[in-house]
This record gives structure tokens, sequence and C-alpha cells, in this order.
């Protein structure tokens, strides 16, 4: 029982955090540019104004298109419960495997995409068609990643992987965990939409990916979309905490254990979205057709880091 | 510095039989078609070919005169690209038929708007009610895999509208076809019937990007109608406030490249220096684009600016444009994207920066100055991509910079004025003004009657000839890089 509860903790704990995460992102961007951006909770504040809104659904749009927001919701907050955050012992040790959770998060993102291609408009499916040759290439290297990782504990689950990193964290810092660090880092970027992969601040109809998907989403229906968004880079930017920096991590589910647990997974969230948005100012968007070549990249270390786990063990 | 005169055009009437052989004449001199403008007379449609070359700074005009009930005209499209977008608009306007156009297709009036109908005659009368929507001509790019992507006209961006068809073969651009003129404002009608010196402010706001350049072309060409004689300080006032109109622009232009490319910091530094230049703008005409500083006889200026802080301006710039070149991905987004070659640059008429980064070394302060500048270096590159027209934009500013600084201190506040002398002549008096705006060369024709009150302007923005450039420059480029 007490397994469920500090799921739903850390779902409630994602969803709560996420909009603060891009808020912080922007702002950290904002300020290294010398603007003066929004404030922290501003993507929290556009989220109340559109939950208000009425969703306005085109002529054309079929059951993708409607349900696609749930989906991608209720994808996000399944793995934000079942994945090893505030514990490593999760309600639901099946769910919490790696191969399910990033079967999870394709599944949302397919979602999306078949709901940018049922709008039949030019951009949705310009934004799907990008999107998917993004994603075959991203997930293979998010497997990669953790595997490197896996192979030294002996299971795919997440909560043992993270556990034997907190109880061992000697295992996390070798050339093997350095590489696959670099490999989940880039992925991670890619699958969020963040640059040098996608520009999410751009209003250039033609470059985008993301957002070309969900530009006929409206009211309630983006919402859901931009929410979910947000929580996904947390959920993977969380991943990246917990399975590098795998401290702080509770093992049960007391209380006084959780409440320090999210403590320090929300430093370790601010300081990695930080990082990320300080390294974004350095970058410009990546051409289309240069971004496989990054994620080929990525997906080398991520071999690289499974043959060095393994040879080197 | 050097006072300079602006010569008067040559006119010369020629009839329907001798104009393509005049026409090529002077094409072939090395003369481009700055303008083709109609006028409507008492009884016949009266055609307007200005041809204009320099330097030595040379225009000639070719007058043709056609019968208004049924005025047709000899197309010069097979000899000029810029003709045949000329003869389009006349016949929107005017309901002039050039004969054997290849492409005889509305241009400004779109197919909603009633035919038969020719705003800018002077029988034109109210206009008639709108007929239904007729559909957008394009040609359909057929083919395995090929879809179109229309775009606009309303964009997510805050730009004017335009709509835009591609045809796109996965992400390859095959064709774009460019459909503008949601907003044509009919300015060269409010123009007519009133004084000449009292429209300036009209002239202004043609384009509010370019208050200078078109305040100061129509400025031109009423002096040149008039027979005004203006002060060489105002020439030199006009000179400054025209460089500051380029920076303020050319500098919006690199920080929005960068930004499109998602390179936002060299965005947000070039917004910042963008507001200096718009607060030194307002210090210096009252208006922060730079209005009320240019009219006809004279210039005004509120306070000069100092020259050290448009110095410091154009180091800040240029170490901005260093850090946005210096990242290897803003300039591999740029190297080689949206190529136009120098032959296609020349064919299409293309002007200002287009121009310049394709090849061409063409410049109007050079061509028909106004004033005496010494030493003005133009730059050119010949790559004609992305990168080109960002290094020919962030050159010209450091030109412009150093032009200024070379202007300003020969300047005093205040206002400077031929005063506007009743015209001599009892015949209707015609003048030309050419002005290299930011975009380009600018060209204003005013025709008007003895007393000074205008009977017909006509309007030339660079934009017009630079805009077909487009679809060209796009071939081939693939849809998520477009610049």
């Amino acid at each position: 029982m007490s397994a469920w509860v500090t799921a739903a903790v850390q779902a409630v704990l994602v969803a709560a955090v996420a909009p603060l995460v891009i808020g912080l992102m922007r702002a950290v961007r904002a300020r290294l540019e010398g603007r003066a951006g929004g404030r922290l909770a501003q993507p929290w504040r556009d989220l109340r104004k559109q939950l208000r809104k009425e969703p306005v659904i085109p002529a054309d749009a079929g059951m993708f298109f409607t349900a696609a927001p749930v989906v991608l919701m209720a994808t996000s907050v399944l793995v934000a419960g079942a994945a090893p955050y505030l514990s490593t012992a999760g309600p639901l040790p099946g769910v919490a495997d790696l191969v399910v959770v990033v079967g999870l998060l394709l599944l949302g993102t397919v979602a999306l995409a078949l709901a940018g291609l049922d709008t039949g408009t030019a951009f949705g499916g310009m934004g799907a068609s990008r999107e998917m040759t993004i994603a075959a290439l991203v997930e293979p290297t998010l497997l990669l990643a953790v595997f490197a990782l896996s192979t030294r504990v002996g299971a795919t689950d997440l909560g043992a992987i993270v556990a034997a990193g907190a109880t061992d964290p000697a295992r996390v810092f070798t050339p093997a965990g350095a590489l696959a660090a670099a490999a989940l880092a880039i992925a991670t970027l890619a699958e969020a939409g963040r640059l040098p992969v996608d520009n999410p601040a751009t209003h250039l109809e033609l470059t985008m990916v993301h957002e070309a998907m969900v530009l006929e989403y409206a009211g309630r229906d983006l919402a859901l979309v931009e929410w979910a968004a947000s929580m996904r880079l947390t959920i993977l930017l969380g991943l990246l905490a917990n399975l590098f920096i795998p401290w702080g991590v509770a093992s049960g589910a007391q209380p006084a254990a959780l409440v320090l647990a999210a403590g320090v997974f929300v430093v370790k969230l601010a300081a990695l979205g930080g990082l990320v948005a300080a390294g974004e100012v350095f970058v410009a968007k990546l051409r289309l057709f240069r971004v496989p070549e990054l994620l080929a990249g990525s997906f080398v270390l991520g071999l690289l880091a499974v043959i060095a786990s393994s040879v080197l063990a | 510095m050097t006072e300079v005169h602006p010569p008067s055009a040559t006119a010369v009437d020629v009839t329907a039989a001798e104009l393509p052989e005049q026409a090529a004449r002077l094409l072939g001199g090395g003369a481009r078609l700055a303008v083709v403008a109609a006028h409507h007379d008492l009884d016949s449609i009266r055609v307007v070919y200005l041809f204009t070359s320099g330097p030595p700074d040379q225009r000639t005009e070719l007058h043709l005169r056609t019968n208004a009930a049924r005025p047709v005209v000899p197309s010069l499209a097979a000899q000029s690209f810029p003709a045949s977008r000329f003869e389009r608009e006349m016949h929107d306007l005017y309901g002039v038929q050039p004969e054997n156009h290849p492409l005889p297709r509305r241009l400004v009036r779109h197919p909603h708007w009633p035919s038969g109908w020719y705003p800018m005659r002077a029988d034109a009368g109210p206009r008639p009610s709108l007929s239904g929507a007729e559909p957008f001509p394009f040609v359909t790019v057929e083919g395995p895999g090929v879809y179109e992507i229309p775009v606009g006209p309303v964009h997510a961006g805050l730009i004017e509208p335009g709509h835009f068809r591609f045809s796109v073969v996965g992400e390859t651009i095959l064709k774009l076809k460019a459909r503008l003129w949601y907003v044509h404002k009919g300015i060269e009608k409010l123009f007519e019937g009133h004084p000449a010196d009292q429209r300036v402010a009209l002239a202004e706001r043609v384009s509010g990007d370019t208050a200078v350049g078109h305040a100061l072309a129509y400025s031109l060409a009423v002096e040149d109608a008039l027979s005004i004689t203006v002060p060489a300080p105002a020439q030199r006032a006009r000179a400054a406030l025209l460089e500051l109109e380029r920076l303020h622009n050319h500098v919006a232009d690199i920080g929005a490249i960068c930004n499109d490319v998602g390179y936002g910091i060299a965005h947000a530094h070039t917004q910042r220096i963008r507001e200096q230049l718009l607060r030194l703008n307002r210090d210096t005409t009252g208006h922060r684009l730079l209005r009320g500083g240019v009219f006809p006889g004279g210039a005004h200026l509120l306070t000069v600016p100092d020259p050290a802080a448009v110095t410091a301006i154009a180091g800040d710039i240029a170490e901005i444009v260093a850090v946005a070149l210096d990242n290897t991905l803003v300039r591999d987004r740029l190297t080689g994207t949206a190529i136009l070659g120098t032959r296609q640059a020349t064919d299409i008429g293309t002007l200002g920066y287009v121009a310049r980064a394709s090849g061409l070394p063409f410049d109007a302060r050079v061509a028909h100055p106004h004033t005496g500048i010494d030493d003005l270096a133009v730059p050119v590159h010949r790559d004609g991509d992305v990168l080109a027209r960002f290094l020919v934009r962030a050159e010209e500013i450091r030109a412009s910079a150093a032009l200024l600084a070379a202007l300003l201190p020969t300047l005093t506040a205040g206002t400077v004025t031929a005063g506007v002398r009743q015209p001599r002549a009892d015949r209707p008096a015609s003048g030309v003004g050419i002005v290299e705006g930011w975009r380009g060369t600018v060209v204003h024709r005013v025709e008007a009657q003895p007393d000074g009150t205008l009977t017909r302007v006509k309007i030339v923005d660079p934009s017009f000839l630079n805009w077909p450039a487009l679809p060209v420059a796009l071939a081939d480029t693939i849809v998520p890089d477009f610049p």
C-alpha cells in the first residue's frame, strides 16, 4: 500500500514541478542573454489560463486528435509514478522496467504524431514526419545508454539500477558510466525537443518539429499537451539525475525519507535544468539533415558504453 | 565634400513600334529599367519608361502614348523581367494591355477584385462590390511524394501578410509561389490633387522601415520637378539620416537571422542595440523611425548625434557579428542556404544587399548621388547565400558608421531649407528621385501641375523587384532550413 502512496507522491511531484522546470530554464536563459525574462511560475499561469478555455477541434480531425492529449498525459503520469524518482521501491516493479518506460514514452510520442497527421494540415504532417524520424533515432539510444548500467546490476529494472548505484556509487563513475551519461543527455535533449534539435521558442512554422504537431490544439487540450511535454522533460532529466547522481533516493516509503528525497530530487532537477538552459545559450538549431548525425553519434556513445561496461567489468 | 546636383531625366517620345528597339538599346548600354508608370491624361494613357544608369548619373525616359479607351503597349517582358512585373501592375491599375506578355496574370489586385475596374484611372469612380473569391492560380507540381504546404497569409510571427505555396518532396522545396499585396494601400492615388510640399508625411508612411528613404526619394523628385536647389548642408543631413535608418534596420535583420536559426543571445543583444539607435533617432528628428527629418526643399535636425556614440554602437554590432559567426552551428546554418546566383540576381533585377550579396556592385549612393560622398565602401560578396547577405549587412553597418563619422561633424542642428519656390514654367513638370534605402534603391517619379499640385506619384520600392528572387533562391533548399 505504502508503495502506491510513494507512486502517487512521485506523480504529483513531477506534475507540479514540471512547469516550474520549464519556467526556470526560460528564466536562466533570459538572464544569460541579458533579458529580464518571465517569472518562474509563468508556465503554470499559462496552463491555468488555457485550462479554463474550451478546446477547439478542427473539423477534419478524428479520434486520434482528441485522444492524443489524454494518452500523452496518461503515459507521462504512469512513468512519473513508476520510475524511481523518490524511492527505489515502486509499486509496479514491472512498469519501472527500462524497456517499459521507454515504450511508454514512445507511445506518447506516437500518439502525438498520429494526432498531427489526423488534423490533415500540412504542418501537422510535417511535424509528425520529423518527430518520427527523430524518435526512431532517439529511442535505441535511450535503451542502450541505460543497458550499459543494467549489465552491472543484471536487471533492467530501473529501481534496481538506481538502488545499486546508491549503495555503490563507484559503479556509476566509470568510463562506461560517463559514456552512457553523455549518450542519455543527448537523447534527452532530442526527445524533449530542446536545442540544438528543435527550437521550442520559434515562431517559424516551417522549421518546427514538436510545435508543428500541436499547432491545432487549443484550450484544455493544448494545456494537457504542454503540461505533458514539460513532464516528459522532467521525467527524462529526473532519470538522468537519479541514474548518474544516485544520492538521496529513498529505499522505502518512510515519510521522512520521502520528504528528504523530494528535496534532493528538486535540487537535482533545478541544477540539470539550469545546466541545459545555460548550454542552450551557446548553440543554434542544427540543420534538420544534420540531426541524424548528432543522434547517430549519441547512439555510438551508448554502444561504446555497453561494450565498455561488459568488457571492462 | 563636393556639391552634387542630380541631373534631370531626358524625355523622349516614342511610338509603340520604336519602344522595344529603344529599350533594347538602353538596356544593352547598361541601364536598368527603374520605373514603368502609366498616366491617365485627358484622352490618352501615357506610359513612362524610366531607364537609369550610373555613374555617371544618367536618366532617360521613354514616353509612349496610347488610346485611353483601349490602351495597348508592346510588352518588354522578353527583354527585362522587371518590365514584366511593371506591366502586370500597370494592367491591374490602369487596364493597359501588354501585348505578347508571357504571363499576363493579375499581380497587385487579387482575383476577387472586380474585373474591368481600374482604380488608378481618372474615370475609375467608386469601387464596385467585390466578387466571390477565385482560386489562386499556381503551377501544381505532380509526382510521387510531392505535397503542398500552404503558409499564411496570417503568420505566427509579427510579419506582414503574404501567402506562400510550397511544393515539396520529402523536405526539399521544388517550387514556391508567393502571393503578396494583401495590404495594397493605394498610396499612389492618395497623393493626387494635393500640393507637393504637403505630402511628404504620406511618403514617409509608404514603408515604416524606410521612412527616410521614401521621404528623401519623394523630396528629390519634387525638387527635380519644381527646380528647387537644396543647400549642401541639408543634403548632408539627409545623407546622415539615410545611414541612421540603414543602421537600425540592418542590426534588426542580423538579430532576426540569428534568432531564426535558434541563436537567441545574438537576437537579444541586437534588440538592445536597435533600441539605443531608435532612441538616438528620436533625439535626432523627434521620431524613433526618423520621420520628420526630410522634406521637399530641406532637412530638419533637432540635435546632431554624437559621432563617438555611433562609432561605439558599430563596434558593439561588429562584436555580436563576430560572436555569431564564430559559432560553428550558426555559420553552418547560414552557409550555402538559399543561394541566388549572380546571373539570376541580374536577370531578376534585384537591388540592395540582395544584389550585392550575389556579386552585383550596384549602389544608388554611388550611381545617383544627391550629395558628395568621399570613399564610400560598397561591400560585395559573390556567394549569394544567407551568409553572404548576412556579411553584406554587417559590412554595410561598418561603412555607414564610417560615413556618419565623417558627415556628423559637418552638421548643425536646426532646419536648413531652400524654401519651396513657386515653379517657373507654366507647363506640367516631372521629376525623379533615386535613393539607396536600406533594402535597396527606392525610386519616386512625380508629375505636378504648374502650381505644384501633384497629378501622379509613382513609387518603386526595392522589394517590388527583390521578392521574385525568393522562390528562385529557395529551389532545392529544404523546408526546415527556410531562412
